[in-house]
């Protein structure tokens, strides 16, 4: 066979090649996008350059709209149609649609990663979108993981967004982590943080580990690479629960965890696509306030440790009936209220609404608030006295004092008398600095706990009267004004 | 962890050397910051003779467990930092 003749079978075979390739992409289009592509046919516009085969890939799998929608990452040198690639064949499990889970959750739905999954089991909260920017107005009591899932899905619907409802728990935690190459720990409490990284040693996936509160964060790669340690090789002890501080207490400034959470996107992005040095055995630390970034070396894995070292006791079979509340001594429900104490007999106690008709009855009565100066600062009673529990024997003094000054303004009323009767209060009566004269006064707190035990300390260093407000301002809020702030 | 120190986040001091002690260690500057710069709640910085868990200990940026930890030799002009892990989200 002459060349020629080679050259005009192969043409052929090409053409007809390209029909049936042809033939192939209208028959896999959808009806409604059928009609448009017909058009250009029918004008001839279909045949007119045969001597051009259409563009047909080049293996690394990226079709032309992923390749102009990446474009800027595709064409950075250091990154390239490969790693975007990789990122559009991967998938990320964000653990947490929160402050953290929020910007990472954008950050990876936005770089084409091609299947996240989201887990939380809150709903939406005013209270959450300040820093949870994922999150909308309009989405206020709308389940976060589904909230979160619909804003990724706006900015990406070329990838797979996957939710779960029901929160990470050791019953299903190795094997949700299985199904993905990389996890994002976006939690907000300790028995949480202790079982993702025990499931990701078990799963053998990196885990992006982000931590953030008040205008502090931190960043690590645990779980990573031959040396990498993981959460517990740093902590195998739990801080105890009284040292772990919780958004809903100390606050957090939103922008931190959005710094925090936008540098575990980039943790991911790398992983990932294999672009970059990640902060496996270095973590960073970052203040906010001060402006400074500092990066410390870390600890190699450890062979003793109970879930990645040599002979680890948290296994696949072990892990679900791990307690991980046990261990933290805390619940992973970290938003919630804590639980009401009863430390302060029920007689020595009145709801927000007593509190009230006596404050009416009583205009000599005294208030004690012993929350935190930033919470007095949002709202309080008219005339509240504030002795912060957290500093409490700072204002004993004070109390003292204030106590006898009111005592010598205002002489013992019969309301006096019957606050102190009501109380069941037979030890001030024993008690020498404890005068029938001193005023009635009543302790107030957030919720009603620290201002028991500010009332015990108080009954320790000899003050026996006063009287605890069930529920604190927000069941004064509840009860009695519903204009009064709550947060 | 500024908080138990007076809101310090940074102090330089000049820790005295234990007469006897060839070299100050890690344990020997941290009794001492626990004695001498500690203005709260002792308990949230140390458990016995070491710090409190869920706190990490760096010697010139570096996890203490990669220098010896207590017995770290600490030197003129060295950093000794404790790091708090947070919880938050």
């Amino acid at each position: 066979m002459s060349s020629s003749e080679e050259l005009q079978r192969l043409r052929a075979e090409n053409e007809a090649l390209r029909a049936e390739l042809a033939a192939l992409k209208r028959s896999q289009q959808p009806p409604a996008a059928q009609a448009p592509a017909a058009a250009p046919a029918a004008n001839g516009g279909g045949a007119a350059c045969p001597a051009f085969a259409p563009w047909d890939g080049m293996h690394h799998g990226l079709d032309k709209e992923q390749i102009s929608r990446y474009s800027r990452q595709i064409i950075l040198h250091s990154f390239g149609v490969q790693a975007q690639a990789r990122l559009c064949r991967g998938s990320v499990l964000i653990i947490g649609a929160g402050g953290l889970g929020s910007p990472a959750a954008l950050y990876l739905a936005a770089a084409g990663v091609g299947r996240l999954g989201i887990v939380d089991r809150d709903v939406v909260e005013l209270s959450n979108i300040h820093r949870q920017v994922i999150h909308k107005e309009a989405s206020v009591g709308v389940h976060k993981a589904l909230s979160a899932a619909e804003a990724c899905r706006a900015l990406n619907s070329s990838i797979l967004v996957e939710t779960y409802l029901e929160g990470l728990k050791p019953d299903n935690a190795v094997e949700l982590i299985s199904e993905y190459d990389v996890i994002v720990d976006a939690s907000d409490n300790a028995p949480t943080r202790y079982l993702i990284s025990d499931a990701c040693c078990v799963a053998r996936r990196p885990l992006v580990s982000g931590a953030a509160i008040g205008t502090d964060g931190q960043l690590t790669v645990y779980c990573h690479g031959e040396d990498g340690p993981c959460y517990r090789c740093l902590f195998p002890e739990s801080p105890a629960a009284g040292n772990c501080a919780r958004c809903v207490d100390a606050g957090v400034l939103g922008v931190v965890p959005g710094v925090i959470g936008t540098l575990q996107a980039l943790e991911a992005v790398k992983l990932l696509s294999g672009v970059g040095d990640t902060l496996s055995r270095r973590l960073l630390a970052i203040d906010c306030a001060a402006g400074r970034f500092h990066s410390v070396k870390l600890r190699a894995k450890s062979p003793a440790c109970i879930a990645c070292g040599t002979s680890p006791t948290i296994t696949a079979a072990t892990l679900p009936s791990y307690d991980y509340a046990a261990f933290t001594g805390q619940a992973a429900a970290n938003d919630a209220a804590p639980a009401p104490l009863q430390l302060i007999p029920r007689g020595e106690r009145i709801t927000p609404r007593e509190l009230q008709q006596r404050l009416a009855a009583e205009p000599g009565a005294l208030v004690l608030d012993v929350r935190p100066l930033e919470q007095f600062n949002i709202c309080h009673l008219p005339g509240a006295m504030h002795t912060p529990y957290k500093y409490f024997d700072r204002h004993l003094d004070a109390i003292r004092t204030r106590l006898g000054a009111s005592a010598a303004a205002q002489p013992a009323t019969a309301a006096g008398a019957a606050n102190a009767a009501a109380a069941g209060d037979t030890a001030a009566e024993q008690n020498g600095t404890d005068t029938a004269s001193s005023p009635p006064f009543y302790v107030v707190c957030r919720r009603g706990n620290d201002s028991q035990r500010a009332l015990a300390a108080l009954r320790r260093a000899g003050i026996s009267q006063g009287i605890d407000v069930v529920g604190g301002m927000e069941g004064w809020a509840r009860e009695v004004d519903t204009s009064f702030p709550t947060y | 962890m500024e908080l138990l120190f007076g809101n310090q986040k940074v102090v330089e001091a000049d820790v005295p050397q234990q007469s006897g002690e060839q070299q100050l260690t890690v344990a020997a500057a941290m009794a001492w910051a626990r004695d001498n710069l500690l203005t709260e709640r002792p308990e949230l910085f140390m458990k016995g003779s070491s710090v409190r868990p869920g706190v990490l200990v760096l010697v010139n940026d570096t996890d203490w467990e990669l220098c010896g930890e207590l017995e770290a030799a600490v030197a003129d002009g060295d950093r000794v930092t404790f790091i708090s892990t947070l919880h938050g989200g």
